[in-house]
């Protein structure tokens, strides 16, 4: 079976299953729409209506986070749950490739929440839609999601170590949030957390995405968040092969 | 009367140890322990940001929302758990009366409310430099322990819908979000439309935010004792309205044979 293959059949599968279950909708649509609003009286509050874009776009790319996020989280907890964690590591395909699918679907899932943050502005508080930059709007959204689908697939891994991974998942919703700084600028963060932002794709990736829809500097951001995700793409091929081992040699694979 | 006060102390502790699936270390701690802290401050920064507020605005609004999480969750999860592990049922045709076995959970979710609320108030303060002193304390713990008491009884009709419905984590999400857009944690009542100025003043963990801010800027618990009132006054009929949805699923769920029906 091709890798493509392997890839597209786990993308489609894995999607109808997110697409059924209410818990994504809630972290996918509901959840960011909440935020969204939030964002927005306290922008209106503090005199500053014309952000509401960006507190738009910075509610969905936490949506696309939380989602991928606790997707991935789930991916082995499910499995487990299922009892398929087993059927899909003694797969021949590497355990990378089986799962890649899984995270990508997950956090073309999380588009959903940039659509829904971007249409509830529009309609309740009538935020501008006017796009700087379209067509580069058009390539940094893929470019972030699969990147934030990369860095699940990371993330997955190490939480095959994990007997509670949707707890981990709860842990790095918020300081993912804030160090990527999606909803206010990381000049307001301390000087120490800046190295940290800048190894996160969810902050390469609201940059790129913000300077397309509202002006700004679009190819470096655009670069970093690809490079990134590379990057996690290649740790994740290693990072798969030791966790795994070491779960199987432990006899914690199915542990729940 | 002896056997009532057991089935609710004895009964409601061991229904919560057994039923709330937070409880290991490696889901309480991430969960309820360090989210709430990020919480504040990603809402702080947001403050700071769109240029409203102060610090100690957030690091109150949020510890006290953040209540919400432990006590939906756990009462939701200590009487709805019960039809998953299919223990309903023997619970159901005891001798003991309803009163006791359900409410008797919700003691343990108001104390571990009451924690959550503290220690972010505690700790998210002594990051964000909101300092206050002991007298200050002394009067936001019964604040506090009201706010958990309240958001307990939503909790109870959380607890409630429970026994019909099946995403009841879902259920419980919803719910906190809505105390994050209404109860006043992150944006003040003043600034919200007057419809959901309205609904927020019949919300739980709306009055005791608004009492705790006052008591952190000096007021006694005299002063904000109006305030208290009303969010008691909201805990109980959400208690109510909670226990008598539990005993209305319960009997639907009898004549329709779905008692444990997951």
């Amino acid at each position: 079976m091709s890798a493509a293959r392997v890839v597209w059949s786990g993308f489609v599968m894995n999607l109808k299953m997110v697409g059924t279950s209410s818990f994504f909708l809630l972290t996918s649509v509901v959840q960011p729409v909440i935020f969204a609003t939030v964002a927005f009286y306290m922008f209106k509050s503090g005199g500053r209506s014309g952000t509401l874009l960006y507190a738009a776009l910075g509610a969905g790319m936490m949506g696309v986070w939380s989602t991928t996020l606790f997707g991935c989280g789930g991916i082995i907890q499910w499995q487990r749950w299922q009892g398929t964690l087993e059927l899909g590591v003694g797969a021949p395909p590497s355990m990378a490739l089986v799962y890649f699918p899984f995270t990508l679907a997950n956090a073309f899932t999380g588009m959903y929440a940039l659509a829904a943050t971007l249409v509830w502005g529009r309609v309740f508080f009538g935020v501008p839609l006017h796009l700087v930059h379209p067509w580069l709007f058009v390539l940094a959204l893929p470019a972030t999601v699969i990147s934030l689908g990369l860095m699940g697939l990371l993330l997955a891994s190490s939480f095959i170590l994990y007997r509670y991974a949707n707890a981990m998942s709860n842990l790095l919703e918020y300081p993912v949030w804030v160090a990527s700084g999606l909803i206010f600028s990381t000049s307001l963060l301390p000087g120490w957390s800046r190295p940290i932002s800048w190894c996160l794709p969810p902050y390469w990736g609201i940059l790129a995405i913000r300077h397309a829809a509202l002006g700004g500097e679009v190819w470096g951001p655009l670069g970093m968040v690809v490079a990134l995700g590379i990057a996690s793409l290649v740790l994740s091929v290693f990072t798969f092969g030791i966790f795994e081992t070491r779960a199987r040699a432990r006899a914690t694979l199915s542990l729940t | 009367m002896k056997q009532s006060l057991r089935v609710f102390f004895v009964g409601g502790y061991i229904s919560y140890r057994a039923l709330f699936g937070f409880l290991s270390l490696w889901i309480f701690i991430p969960t309820l322990v360090l989210t709430p802290i990020f919480q504040i401050l990603l809402f702080a920064y947001i403050g700071r940001a769109a240029g409203v507020r102060s610090d100690e605005f957030y690091v109150i609004g949020n510890a006290i929302q953040y209540a919400s999480v432990p006590c939906l969750f756990a009462m939701t999860q200590t009487i709805s758990e019960e039809r998953f592990w299919q223990t309903l049922g023997p619970i159901l045709i005891s001798p003991a009366r309803r009163m006791p076995i359900f409410l008797g959970r919700a003691l343990p979710v108001i104390a571990n409310g009451l924690f959550v609320a503290a220690f972010s108030l505690f700790v998210g303060g002594l990051i964000l430099g909101v300092r206050l002193d002991g007298s200050e304390w002394a009067r936001l713990l019964p604040v506090l322990l009201i706010a958990a008491f309240s958001c307990t009884g939503l909790g109870l009709i959380t607890a409630g819908i429970g026994l019909r419905v099946r995403e009841t984590a879902v259920l419980s999400n919803v719910f906190i979000g809505l105390l994050l857009i209404f109860s006043g944690a992150n944006v003040a009542i003043s600034s919200l439309p007057g419809w959901m100025a309205t609904i927020a003043r019949g919300l739980p963990l709306t009055h005791s935010i608004e009492a705790a801010r006052d008591v952190a800027a000096g007021a006694s618990l005299h002063a904000v004792r109006g305030l208290l009132g009303r969010e008691l006054a909201i805990g109980i009929v959400y208690t109510v309205i909670g226990f008598a949805l539990v005993r209305y699923f319960e009997w639907q769920s009898r004549r329709l044979a779905t008692l444990e029906r997951v």
